[in-house]
């Protein structure tokens, strides 16, 4: 059981730890960093409540070592806010009370800012495909897509 | 009865809820989040087996491996004695608890807890938890409740007799319970219809399915007190059955409720929290437990599988003259699936003279069964419906029409006993009918549902604590786990009666030292039951105020009034007074007595029953069988909506779990009576692309026991989509199916037999 | 994490024969890791519990897409989400992109791979169908230097490859392209995303500028242990407008020729019917597609 050492950029500041190689990347941020904010839900990939962003791809953490980020990038939930102020799509989902029980709330709002920062025009169909991935037992979905697009019509100035 | 004041200032107002930066940046602390020093991993050893004896456990390798510190079997739990508890709205009996939460003799279910282990890391526990080696005499198994009934099914438990039969039966069998309500006489109602229609159905386990698997950690010290974090729908629970389980006094436990990903009546009873406690006291060290998502599925209770023959007879211009229903529901490993409540709601929301419902509570080697939302209403309204459907469509009379003819007003008897009071039905109906939804036309292959539900709604005990800082704002405190936003609503109905700013009010969950008794959260309770406790906190803290503003003024506190957050004059008799703010009276606190406070200890009467109706229109692919939801709308009437946004929530995210509940979710079995999906890939709930925008309509017909007319909302949406969806596919196709979840394949067989 | 996993190594090579010898020379066994969106699944299931994980995404050989309509090689590492926003590719195999993309949610998008996925050798996966109707051939490196493979001979069985000890695939590659010519996949799943195919169906084909088709190859997916190509289909189209008989034809030949397992993703009987309803419904996607070049 040897531990590898890894650096890694998180949340824009550099950050070290030591894993297992059979530690997933959730795990890491979890236990290692100390960034609860990633959630477990299903350990398979198929709950996206995991959901990070690494080298600028929005991927889910518990599939992918803890390793691999050895000198990537990797953006959770806790990087999101720039300090006291909300990205506007968590502002908007607490206008918009996309959020009941919050679980599901940081992976889909990781998913969500991955969507928007390469489509800021997004139609109900292409918001709802792309969180395919992100489950959320709550609320149906209904306020989480409305307010994606809501936020993306803010952005646009529309 | 409360007045019910017309215009409000925050109630009904969509605030921020006070929880929410939190939730959105991360911050906001879930089970599985909290970290103690020197904390313990641990892990479940469970059945293989979905039958067995067990012969014997040895737990000495594990034991011996470096970095184990504990290791407990059903040994290191006190025998549990035999008597009913309430586990959310269900019924159980401790003992079979205790054999739930760790198997002493029998293994009943695959997944069943047989020993549990803590270790310095997480892969250390799963080493030893692979070394302890259990011996099983395994045994024959039965899984279908039909099954289960018959004479030579495999005998799950030797003390289960028939309960609610007479005389009672000489030999012991899986049938736990027979339960009949009865209003009428269903024979000469039968006899007087025009059209009666009987159709047998089956529903299939279907689990809460909430994203947060269940997470505890317990922490105790050298003087046996226990701290204990975990995720729940109620602390006290947690509290309550710990200290029953373990023989500890319950002064001695603190629980801590942490936020919670979702519970949905999953989260009502205790798993690992017992097992927690023995693995801290054993080791001496805190001690965290999390379930994997297959243990999630394999390990805790889903809600039941059933058959069901309903029978209706009406009319031909379309009055119902009889409704007969038989229900058989497993309830998993242990007695108490939901078939009273489910034979309680089957005819609820038809005003009928005849009505007859047995239920059927039957043990198999399942999961034991466990709340999940309006527990057993889904599944006998779904009968009642889909053939209130068919006698709608046979008569030729508009489906919403036909159940107006026959709906529940004020002053109906249902069939279960009550006699409504204010209710709802009709104005749901009513609005159902009018949305532009229900006129608008469809295209081929497509298809249009409509279905009602009913749920009772409970009260129960919830207390409340208003504490005025010195400052002017207000900390509340209350202690129903919130599970979809409640906090917001407290705060409002606090300001509300306050009379100050919401923003003001910082309402907390504490935990059960802090406060006292509530029941879970539960039963579409909380905003009723929470908010009745801290309207009279708010009022009891008016009371003080008043007090302190008498003092001040040296007047008799009768000649104080409040309004608008000050303390008046009652009358210009009284004296000529500048009115005093909450937050002038909150300064002063120290020098007119001290702290100022309300509070309120209730057990909350009068909860208002809810009624819904939902439309549903869906396309069925004809070469494919493939069912794509095209529109839905829910109409619920929700008494009064303190935060409109999260009632909405609450109706689009039920009829989510029901259309899931149709369409594609189910517990699965091999041969060998194993769960063959225990996990998101082959158990499928919807995912964003599966559902369209769900319209939510809310009708207030206010609740007259409320201060602000609530009435619970939560469970209600979950009961007509099955049958909504039922009726749509049967619109759609020209087919009925009796069978969930209506699966492509079973709709493209029966195409291909029709042709 | 499966409790004999303590003393799992990972390496992650720069070049392909690093990989190789790290391969060949395993003690126990050893796992190629790309995406890792099986390969993590798997370890976290306790289903599978390497001795050494070999990285191959930091060898510069699998990560780039090259070509044109001349033939393209596509890397191992290569992601659905990277094939789907290279434009040529897109636009010259639109099924084996679709193919691709269809695997999982946008997350595991982000990381799946067609080698992966070829050689998870699922009877289900989404990416093979229309890789075996495009003629696709991938390069496999192994202690032996390297050889080109049809990739229709890579998967043996569920969970079977033909793969050798140190054996794995560094590119996939594509034909060159007939100006109207196109593809198309289509797969049942039981909700809209997130699910293991029921039936899936690779559609390829190339038309002369009469719009008669010259050329075609039809692959069924997750009604057999391995994909099935059905040659009958394949006449059905050759010398047809891919008019409505030529399509009723093409079902006929794929439901025949389907033979699938009851589990609990589908029967028998399900199966073989979807089979014939998406193979004639890819053909006539790919057909369309290749009509408005």
């Amino acid at each position: 059981m040897t531990k590898q050492h890894i650096t890694a950029t998180i949340n824009g500041e550099e950050a070290e730890y030591l894993c297992e190689p059979q530690e997933t990347l959730l795990d890491a941020l979890r236990d290692q960093i100390g960034l609860t904010g990633t959630k477990e839900g299903c350990s398979s990939g198929d709950c996206g409540a995991c959901s990070v962003m690494l080298d600028g791809r929005l991927v889910c953490s518990c599939l992918v070592l803890g390793v691999e980020a050895e000198g990537k990038t990797v953006e959770t939930i806790e990087g999101m806010a720039n300090g006291e102020d909300l990205h506007p799509l968590q502002q908007k989902f607490l206008e918009e009370a996309a959020l009941q029980c919050g679980y599901c709330t940081p992976g889909v709002l990781i998913a969500a800012k991955a969507l928007l920062d390469i489509n800021d025009n997004p139609s109900e169909t292409e918001v709802r495909y792309w969180l395919a991935g992100n489950l959320c037992r709550c609320t149906g979905y209904d306020k989480i897509v409305r307010a994606v697009m809501s936020t993306a019509a803010d952005m646009r100035g529309a | 009865m409360n007045e019910q004041p017309k215009q409000f200032k925050w109630v009904g107002t969509r605030t921020i809820r006070p929880d929410g930066v939190d939730k959105v940046t991360g911050r906001a602390m879930y089970g599985a989040d909290l970290t103690l020093p020197g904390m313990l991993q641990g892990k479940v050893v469970r059945s293989p087996h979905a039958h067995a004896r067990i012969l014997s456990i040895d737990t000495s390798k594990a034991e011996a491996l470096n970095g184990v510190k504990a290791v407990v079997t059903a040994a290191d739990m006190p025998e549990a004695e035999s008597k009913p508890v309430a586990a959310g709205e269900a019924m159980i009996n401790f003992r079979d608890l205790a054999e739930n939460v760790i198997a002493r003799h029998k293994v009943l279910y695959e997944g069943q807890t047989v020993a549990a282990v803590a270790a310095t890391t997480i892969d250390i526990a799963e080493q030893a938890a692979a070394l302890i080696k259990v011996e099983y005499e395994v045994l024959p198994h039965v899984i279908d409740v039909l099954e289960a009934m018959k004479d030579d099914a495999p005998l799950l438990h030797d003390h289960i007799f028939t309960g609610g039969v007479k005389p009672k039966p000489e030999k012991p069998s899986n049938v736990a319970n027979r339960v009949e309500f009865a209003l009428g006489d269903v024979d000469a109602g039968f006899a007087a219809a025009d059209v009666v229609i009987e159709r047998n159905f089956t529903t299939e386990p279907v689990h809460q399915g909430y994203i947060e698997p269940h997470a505890a950690v317990a922490d105790m010290g050298q003087d046996g007190k226990v701290d204990v974090w975990c995720s729940s729908q109620g602390h006290f629970m947690v509290r309550s059955f710990c200290a029953g389980l373990l023989k500890i006094p319950m002064s001695k436990i603190k629980v801590t409720a942490a936020e919670i990903g979702g519970g949905f009546g999953g989260k009502t009873t205790v798993y690992l929290e017992p097992l927690a406690i023995m693995l801290s006291r054993k080791s001496g060290r805190p001690v965290r437990m999390v379930m994997s998502r297959e243990e999630v599925f394999r390990a805790s209770g889903p809600t039941s599988g059933a058959a069901l023959t309903v029978k209706i007879g009406a009319t031909k211009d379309g009055r119902i003259t009889a409704g007969d229903a038989t229900l058989y529901f497993q309830a998993g490993a242990f007695p108490g699936s939901p078939v009273g409540p489910a034979a309680m709601t089957a005819f609820a929301p038809y005003d009928l003279e005849n009505a007859r419902v047995v239920g059927y509570d039957v043990v198999s080697n399942r999961q034991k069964v466990v709340a999940y939302r309006a527990p057993g209403a889904p599944i006998s309204e779904y009968g009642v419906e889909s053939i209130i459907d068919e006698l709608a469509v046979k008569l030729g009379i508009d489906p919403i029409e036909f159940r107006a003819k026959n709906g529940a007003k004020e002053g109906t008897q249902a069939a279960y006993g009550v006699k409504f009071g204010t209710i709802g039905m009709q104005e749901t109906l009513a609005a159902a009918k009018a949305t532009e939804h229900y006129k608008t036309p469809l295209g081929p292959n497509q298809g249009r549902g409509v279905a009602t539900g009913f749920w009772f709604n409970i009260g129960g005990e919830s207390c409340a604590g208003i504490r005025i800082n010195e400052d002017g704002t207000v900390s509340l405190t209350e202690g129903s786990p919130d599970i979809g936003g409640s906090r917001a609503s407290m705060a409002i109905m606090a300001a509300e009666v306050l009379g100050i700013d919401v923003a003001k009010v910082k309402p907390s969950v504490v935990d059960t030292d802090a406060i006292g008794y509530h029941f879970v959260t539960g039963g579409s309770r909380v905003t009723f039951a929470t908010g009745m406790a801290v309207v009279d906190a708010s009022k009891a803290a008016i009371d003080e105020m008043r007090a302190r503003a008498a003092k001040i003024w040296d007047v008799d506190v009768d000649g104080v009034v409040w309004e608008d957050g000050h303390a008046k004059p009652a009358s210009t008799n009284v004296g000529d007074f500048e009115p005093m703010a909450l937050a002038e009276l909150a300064a002063m606190a120290n020098k007119t007595g001290g702290p100022i406070s309300g509070h309120a200890d209730i057990n909350a009467k009068g909860a208002g029953p809810g009624f819904g109706t939902h439309i549903c229109d869906v396309e069925v692919d004809p070469e494919t069988g493939f069912v794509t939801v095209l529109r839905y709308t829910a109409v619920q009437d929700v008494g009064r909506a303190i935060h409109p946004s999260y009632v909405e929530g609450q109706l689009q995210g039920g009829a989510a779990q029901g259309i899931g509940w149709a369409l594609n979710e189910a517990y699965l079995y091999d041969k060998n009576g194993k769960m063959e999906n225990a996990g998101f890939l082959d158990y499928r709930v919807p995912v964003a692309s599966d559902l369209p925008m769900i319209d939510a309509v809310l009708v207030e017909v206010p609740n007259p026991t409320h201060p602000f007319g609530v009435r619970g909302v939560g469970e209600v949406p979950i009961i007509p989509p099955l049958a909504a969806v039922n009726n749509a596919v049967a619109a759609a196709t020209g087919m009925r199916f009796t069978a969930l979840p209506i699966s492509p394949p079973a709709i493209l067989a029966s195409m291909a037999a029709k042709n | 994490m499966g409790s004999n996993m303590s003393g799992m190594r990972y390496e992650a090579p720069g070049s392909v024969d690093e990989a190789v010898t790290l391969l060949a020379e395993a003690k126990g066994a050893a796992r190629v890791l790309a995406g890792g969106t099986d390969l993590l699944v798997q370890l976290r299931a306790g289903m599978i519990s390497p001795d050494l994980v070999v990285d191959i995404k930091k060898i510069a050989e699998t990560r780039d897409i090259t070509g044109n309509g001349s033939g393209f090689s596509i890397g191992a590492s290569v992601s659905g989400a990277e094939m789907g926003e290279d434009a040529k590719l897109l636009a010259a195999w639109p099924g084996v992109v679709e193919g691709a993309e269809l695997i999982g949610s946008t997350q595991i998008q982000s990381r799946a791979t067609m080698a992966g996925n070829l050689c998870n050798a699922s009877p289900a996966a989404d990416s093979v169908p229309a890789l075996i109707a495009a003629g696709a051939t991938c390069t496999v490196a192994g202690p032996k230097g390297q050889r080109e493979v049809p990739v229709k001979d890579i998967p043996t069985g569920p969970g079977k490859t033909s793969l050798g000890k140190g054996e794995f695939i560094v590119n996939i590659k594509l034909p060159a392209r007939p100006t109207y010519a196109s593809d198309a996949y289509l797969r049942m799943i039981p909700r809209t995303e997130m699910d293991i195919a029921i039936v899936g169906a690779g559609v390829n084909l190339v038309l002369d500028d009469s719009g008669t088709c010259t050329a075609a190859c039809v692959v069924l997916g997750a009604v057999g242990p391995t994909t099935i190509i059905v040659a009958d289909a394949a006449a059905a189209l050759i010398g047809s407008k891919v008019d409505a008989a030529a399509l009723a034809a093409v079902s006929v030949a794929a439901s025949a020729a389907a033979s699938p397992i009851d589990d609990k993703r589908g029967t028998i009987e399900y199966r073989t019917k979807v089979a014939g309803v998406l193979a004639s419904r890819a053909a006539a996607i790919a057909a369309d597609r290749a009509r408005s070049k």
